[in-house]
């Protein structure tokens, strides 16, 4: 470019420029440039375009929610806050009470966790505090591919592995062992609340341990020196660690506790399927889940359908409190130590 | 008094007793946690090879009582919905994962970025009624278009995230290189950034797409079940995991022989996908360096 005087040079660069975005052909004032701006268009359409579709799964989850809202108004208008209080559960009679079957989900998932939590942290601790790398990578493969058998699968498993287990030698032993318990009461049928609970204990076993895995080895290692520096032993390392983990871990409880709750197929073949509220472990329950995959083809009446969808309304609404909890949680452990200086 | 006490509590062999108890005990939690996955596996291997036959890959089902027949609707059903499910699924993962993380580092991504990990706990039956409400109830008749439809939604957290962790890992020297030489940026994104970790993001479709084929409760209601040949989208279509639910749940003993033939194939299907597409993904890999 040629030497201006000091006066013209405004003027001589804008017209420079304005001559160069000529050339470059961006300057035409075509209906896209007056909406998008004078940029390049192909990054913008770009954008624009994937911004769509992320605007599109943005919108997804409130759609879903709306959409069951507007297709469950009719139970919604009709039981109010009694869908969820009322223990009725009776298609003929037109009358729909969701509490057994919340009491079902709510206690087959605890009580999966309680067998779930210690076995997954275990495992957590083994692959990322104690075992040697060669080990710990097809280990971490043979946890994911647990998670990976489709839940059908574990269920047919369920109803001709651990069900007649359960009914010949588990349920009669315990009886034996506690007969006045109030755990386990009944005829030991093998399907019920205990066979879920070992069923959902095993399905979330993968996505506890993982989940703890990637949190403990997100700890620094300067942590685990410091402890090491001062004499403590591994354990004492490891309790250092987990108690520095503890709300990450406490979000990957509920990650799993948020599947358990929703998970249908493995749960439906071996619970009984009765939509009752017992304190015995042996007897048959009904989970929200398992009821909707039971009934909702058989739905007859607009009510009957009505109240299904409003019922998988409640668990989507549960699961996603659980969610959001629960990935806060675990987003925020897990960005503690990134940023952190040490 | 007291530092006796303390003396005791942290005399080196109790420390030393401590550690080893609760090392084994970890170490315990993980041989028990991979007991159910050599189970499982034991079971659907023995007791399904039983009925393994060509049969099964070439016939239809036969009614109750009638040995024999196969679930070659089954298995062509199963690869139809998840086709349908991957054809929706994942553009709409791979372009999410691309805005997340190439244009998503302001509020609205991070916000997007939270949405489909929740998306992801959404207990699949779930979805499956928001499918019926969403196609099947303004068609009026359940379709495998339907079931893909749940399934799409499904795959699609997986596909996002992956999508978007795989690109994330691309040098933002590629990217400098591209810009350097004048490239637009869409250009880079398609062509040097998003081939640079494709396969990366095949692996995640592959997920996607084999917890799809492993999904059951979505399709109950959505695609329902079909005792016969069809491949019409519009129609009710049979599917595998249907097919090991019914036949597992049903009093009769062949069903439910069947029923763990047809877990077997489950297995080896969707392990075949995954061998499929780790070959395909290799032959891309190649030519692209």
């Amino acid at each position: 470019m040629e030497i201006v005087k000091e006066s013209d040079t405004h003027k001589k660069l804008q017209d420079y420029f304005r001559k160069s975005r000529e050339k470059a052909g961006a300057s035409r004032k075509t209906f896209l440039t007056k909406i998008l701006g004078n940029n390049n268009l192909g990054d913008i359409f770009f954008e624009r375009l994937t911004l769509l579709f992320a605007v599109l799964v943005f919108l997804l989850i409130i759609f879903m929610g709306w959409e069951m809202y507007s297709h469950s108004i009719l139970s919604i208008r009709k039981f109010g806050w009694g869908f969820i209080t009322s223990t009725t559960w009776d298609p003929y009679s037109q009358v729909f009470g969701a509490l057994p079957m919340i009491y079902g989900t709510l206690v087959s998932s605890f009580l999966g966790l309680i067998i779930a939590v210690p076995l997954g942290i275990g495992v957590a601790i083994f692959l990322a505090e104690l075992a040697p790398s060669w080990l710990e990578k097809p280990l971490s493969f043979l946890t994911e591919l647990l998670a990976g058998i489709p839940s059908v699968i574990y269920g047919l498993w369920g109803i001709f592995v651990l069900v007649p287990w359960l009914r010949d030698t588990v349920e009669p032993f315990l009886q034996n062992e506690f007969p006045n318990s109030f755990l386990f009461q009944g005829a030991p049928y093998g399907f019920g609340m205990l066979a879920a609970a070992i069923i959902l204990s095993i399905m979330v076993l993968p996505i506890i341990s993982s989940i703890s895995r990637d949190i403990l080895k997100s700890v620094p290692n300067s942590q685990r020196e410091a402890a090491y520096a001062l004499g403590a032993t591994k354990w004492e390392v490891t309790k250092i660690i987990l108690s520095y983990a503890k709300s990450g871990l406490l979000g990957a409880v509920i990650l799993g506790l948020g599947r358990a709750i929703g998970e249908t197929m493995a749960v439906t073949m071996v619970i009984g399927n009765r939509p009752q509220i017992s304190t015995s472990l042996l007897d048959p329950g009904y989970t929200m889940a398992s009821l909707i995959a039971n009934e909702f083809t058989e739905a007859a009446s607009e009510l009957y359908l009505n109240s299904l969808i409003e019922l998988a309304l409640v668990l989507f609404v549960i699961t996603i409190i659980i969610n959001i909890f629960a990935r806060l949680l675990v987003w925020s452990t897990e960005r503690k130590w990134k940023l952190s200086p040490i | 008094m007291e530092i006796k006490s303390n003396i005791k509590k942290f005399s080196f062999y109790r420390r030393k007793t401590a550690n080893v108890i609760m090392l084994s005990l970890s170490l315990l939690a993980a041989l028990v946690t991979l007991a159910p996955l050599i189970f499982i596996f034991y079971y659907t291997i023995s007791k399904g090879i039983a009925h393994l036959n060509v049969d099964f890959f070439t016939k239809l089902p036969t009614p109750v009582g009638e040995p024999g027949g196969g679930m070659v609707n089954g298995i062509v059903g199963t690869l139809i919905l998840v086709a349908i499910g991957g054809g929706i699924g994942i553009p709409v993962g791979i372009f999410t994962g691309t805005y997340l993380s190439e244009f998503g580092h302001n509020k609205f991504g991070a916000v997007v970025r939270f949405l489909t990990d929740v998306l992801s706990g959404v207990p699949s039956i779930v979805v499956g009624v928001v499918a019926y409400t969403l196609v099947v109830v303004p068609m009026k008749h359940f379709s495998a278009l339907a079931g893909g439809v749940a399934l799409a939604i499904l795959m699609i957290p997986t596909i996002t995230r992956t999508t978007e962790e795989m690109i994330k890992l691309v040098p933002q020297s590629f990217r400098e290189a591209g810009l350097a030489l004048g490239i637009p940026k869409w250009k880079i994104t398609l062509m040097v950034v998003l081939k640079t970790a494709w396969k990366g993001i095949a692996t995640g479709i592959l997920l996607g797409l084999s917890r799809a084929a492993g999904e059951t409760a979505p399709l109950l209601f959505t695609a329902l079940d079909n005792r016969f040949w069809s491949t019409n989208i519009f129609q009710p279509i049979a599917s595998l995991t249907v097919y090991i639910y019914t036949y597992a749940s049903a009093p009769y003993k062949d069903w439910n022989d069947q029923a763990w033939t047809a877990a077997l194939v489950l297995i080896i299907l969707i392990s075949l996908l995954s061998l499929i597409f780790r070959i395909i993904t290799r032959s891309k890999y190649k030519t692209t360096n």
